[in-house]
């Protein structure tokens, strides 16, 4: 395994056009019907599918288009004390994408969605070098006013962590600090249509004044993610946001993923790379503080390029 | 991309290894099957074409267990990447290569039905076709076997010499038809023999490109020019 391969920030896949395919330069000599067995047709025309288009290259722009992102980092790197736990990360999160952030343990990949919303400032000894924007904002200036960043990057975290208050407080909370509604029936209004986008709305709305952490453990996630919703973010952040959950709740935070998918750049931090490859359309590998690969998702799981990603996506990681 | 070391699950190693063990034993009875098929054709061996058509069932069988393991393999294991690749290569391989045995067995039904056969000329000529052929289904599956991308491309630059075999065995069945016409209803199995054989070499080429893919991760018409040559 070579330790010092670098990540490729070019797409995967260079399309070359395609020569033709040796076989189907077999000549026909002039064939008698086939009386051969039933259903041995197969002598017709081979069919040249290279020209046609991809249906995922179709709905899914290519990695450089060109266009901005909504997040960049470039060369980021954070030292917890002398310890350097991410190695000059750089990456393009975009508006309409969900990007997943897979790797083992320690790896550097929820540290990393720590950087993107300055998370890790809490952490005393935490030092982070490198630029980070959002939308074309230096987020990591000390003149950032870190409380509206993080509005307008949420935050779900791995345990649900409502407030001990009520429903409806877990989500009118945000709105309110942040003076986005003027009236109580604006706020009101916020509180549904966030519950709603998250799902939660029908399952919760003849009791929003009992307690948030009355509800079941992936209601919690969903009403966790109304209140990431309710403050508007331009960005969501997911650390590991079901690995707390049964499969069926996880099915629902998953679908809910999707539905917000346009409205809200997604990065999400996942152990389990069936769920990557279920929700996200860009997949960043990390390695010992390292991105690896960074790729279309569809090209990481079925032809990865580095062997570390190959490595650890089949389960030979160890 | 290699894959170097085993599954972190041994099991999983296992599964895989079962999967290419069964191809492999495939290929053989189909190698065997057309190397059969041809033996009782120039020895007029009726029994052993018989048995030639008998034992295709036994293709038949191993074509759905193989389907059935890949099918429990993907539900179980969920295969990423290169052992992804490896277990769709094995689920269409397996059908290719019962198809490869339809054909052996559709040679050996045509025994029967041409007598006096040593007479027609291009006898001659088929077995050394179907060797080649046969030798081609064989290098392919060994290639899916060792992951070996090259092998694979080499298999499919022997397909032109199947094919000028039939070009030549074509014209020469039919200036014997119409030199003899009396000739003309064994000439005509004589052909669909070659055909037969021809469209083995246009399998073993066809597995040589899902073997490519498999091993590379690009089709064989895209990564020839990169990858190979």
């Amino acid at each position: 395994m070579d330790m010092k391969e670098k990540m490729p920030i070019t797409p995967t896949t260079p399309v070359t056009p395609s020569a033709a395919i040796p076989a189907a330069a077999h000549r026909e000599a002039p064939s008698f019907a086939d009386d051969a067995e039933p259903d041995m047709t197969d002598s017709a025309p081979r069919i040249d599918v290279s020209h046609q288009p991809n249906i995922e290259e179709a709905s899914v722009p290519d990695l450089d288009t060109g266009r901005d992102p909504k997040m960049r980092a470039d060369e980021v790197s954070v030292f917890y004390g002398e310890k350097q736990a991410l190695k000059d990360v750089s990456i393009k999160i975009y508006d309409d994408l969900v990007t997943a952030f897979i790797g083992p343990s320690g790896c550097g990949k929820s540290t990393f969605l720590r950087c993107l919303n300055r998370m890790n400032d809490t952490i005393p000894t935490a030092r982070v070098t490198g630029r980070i924007a959002l939308d074309d904002e230096d987020i990591t200036s000390s003149s950032m006013d870190v409380v509206q960043l993080r509005a307008r990057v949420g935050m779900v975290f791995q345990k649900p962590n409502p407030f001990p208050k009520s429903i409806f407080e877990n989500v009118a909370y945000g709105p309110r600090i942040h003076g986005l509604a003027t009236n109580k029936v604006e706020l009101q209004e916020i509180v549904e249509k966030s519950l709603r986008r998250a799902g939660l709305w029908e399952e919760v709305k003849d009791r929003l004044q009992e307690s948030g952490t009355a509800l079941s453990g992936g209601q919690q996630q969903r009403l966790c993610i109304a209140r990431a919703i309710a403050v508007d973010p331009e960005v969501i952040l997911m650390d590991e946001p079901c690995s707390a959950l049964d499969p069926i709740a996880t099915a629902k935070i998953e679908e809910l993923i999707h539905e917000l998918r346009g409205r809200y750049a997604i990065a999400i931090v996942t152990h389990n790379m069936q769920q990557a490859a279920r929700v996200s359309q860009r997949t960043a590998f990390f390695h010992l503080g390292e991105l690896v690969e960074y790729g279309k998702t569809s090209e990481i799981f079925t032809n990865p390029r580095m062997q570390r990603t190959t490595d650890y996506i089949t389960g030979r990681y160890g | 991309m290699q894959q170097a070391s085993g599954h972190t699950l041994k099991a999983f190693d296992e599964d895989i290894e079962r999967l290419r063990a069964l191809i492999s034993q495939m290929g053989g009875l189909a190698e065997h099957a057309i190397q059969e098929a041809m033996r009782c054709l120039v020895d007029r061996d009726l029994d052993g074409a018989l048995r030639v058509v008998e034992d295709d069932q036994k293709l038949d069988a191993l074509e759905i267990e193989t389907e059935r393991r890949a099918v429990q393999l993907i539900a179980l294991r969920a295969p990423m990447a290169g052992d992804l690749r490896d277990v769709v290569a094995a689920l269409k391989i397996s059908g290719v290569v019962e198809r490869i045995g339809d054909y052996a067995k559709n040679i050996a039904k045509r025994v029967p039905q041409l007598e006096n056969v040593g007479k027609i000329e291009p006898l001659s000529l088929l077995p050394e076709m179907a060797r080649i052929a046969m030798q081609m289904v064989h290098d392919v599956l060994d290639a899916f076997v060792e992951r070996d991308a090259e092998a694979a491309v080499r298999v499919c630059e022997r397909d032109n010499a199947v094919d000028d075999f039939y070009d030549s065995i074509f014209r020469t069945l039919l200036t014997h038809m119409m030199e003899n016409p009396h000739t003309i209803g064994q000439a005509a199995h004589l052909l669909f023999v070659a055909k037969n054989l021809e469209r083995v070499g246009d399998h073993a080429t066809n597995i040589a490109e899902m073997v490519y893919y498999a091993a590379t991760g690009t089709h064989m018409a895209d990564g020839l020019g990169r990858t190979v040559r």
